[in-house]
């Protein structure tokens, strides 16, 4: 999987900046759970995209911020989230579920029935 | 080299190559505190009526933070539970913030320090630090 971030096929387009969040990936037996910090993103303003093994997060900050306002300090600076991670062939990218609370997506992605973990019983004979 | 795949990091590689030349990090800092005097993540602006102030602190139940204003200096303080991780759970990538927080905030002297209000939103608390009526700009009107 590695490899992929040299793969030649990436598209190189141009993308716009943004910020990069913090997530937490947490792998058990029966798959991985992401936990991605949005802060300020509402559901609607949520993409959670998956093109091949590639999974792509992008978000946008939807703040309604009071008419003439003058910033002072400013921490963060850009609207927009990304972030893209690698799946390998055992997580079951169709069988995803997201839910967003409070500015954290959590997503969990299976490992395909076959990825499973299955203990085989040891005859004694 | 087969064995490889089995290798935990190479189940969720992450295309860091392609991020770095455009991404920043949320309130990355050289602080000799550490990264974690920074969280959460503040933007503070103002309007002639108010001092706004945005902390970026997401997945936060609003009862574990507190906000305070004292001798014009507003504290936002407050804990964020470590996810609790499942049994037997491998944990590949951890950067989100756990731990207690604190952040201070200088007010300027003209503000109304008995009615600021707060609200949190999407994981962002807004706090709004109204300024006094006497410090607004107001037009006088001629006759």
């Amino acid at each position: 999987m590695n490899d992929q971030v040299a793969n030649p096929q990436t598209p190189a387009q141009e993308e716009a900046a943004a910020l990069r969040p913090a997530v937490d990936v947490i792998e058990d037996a029966g798959g991985i759970t992401l936990l991605a910090d949005l802060p300020g993103v509402p559901k609607e303003a949520l993409d959670i995209r998956i093109d091949g093994d590639t999974l792509t997060l992008e978000a946008q900050i939807g703040l309604s911020l009071p008419e003439g306002m003058e910033p002072h300090h400013v921490e963060v600076d850009l609207l927009r989230y990304r972030r893209r991670f690698g799946l390998s062939k055992e997580l079951d990218a169709e069988q995803i579920t997201a839910e967003l609370a409070h500015g954290v997506l959590k997503l969990r992605i299976p490992k395909a029935a076959h990825a499973q973990p299955r203990k085989i019983a040891v005859a004694v004979g | 080299m087969i064995y490889r795949s089995l290798l935990p990091r190479d189940l969720f590689a992450e295309f860091e190559r392609l991020q770095n030349e455009f991404d920043r990090t949320i309130g990355f800092s050289p602080s000799i505190r550490g990264a974690a005097q920074r969280y959460p993540a503040l933007n503070v602006g103002s309007t002639p009526a108010a001092v706004e102030i945005y902390a970026f602190v997401p997945g936060m139940d609003p009862e574990r933070m507190e906000v305070q204003i004292e001798k014009g200096v507003l504290t936002l303080s407050g804990e964020r539970s470590p996810v609790p991780a499942p049994e037997q759970a491998m944990t590949h990538i951890g950067e989100r913030f756990a731990g207690r927080f604190r952040r201070v905030v200088s007010l300027p002297d003209d503000i109304d320090a008995g009615a600021v209000t707060a609200q949190y939103r999407d994981g962002v608390l807004h706090v709004r630090v109204p300024r006094r009526e006497a410090a607004q700009p107001r037009r006088i009107a001629i006759h």
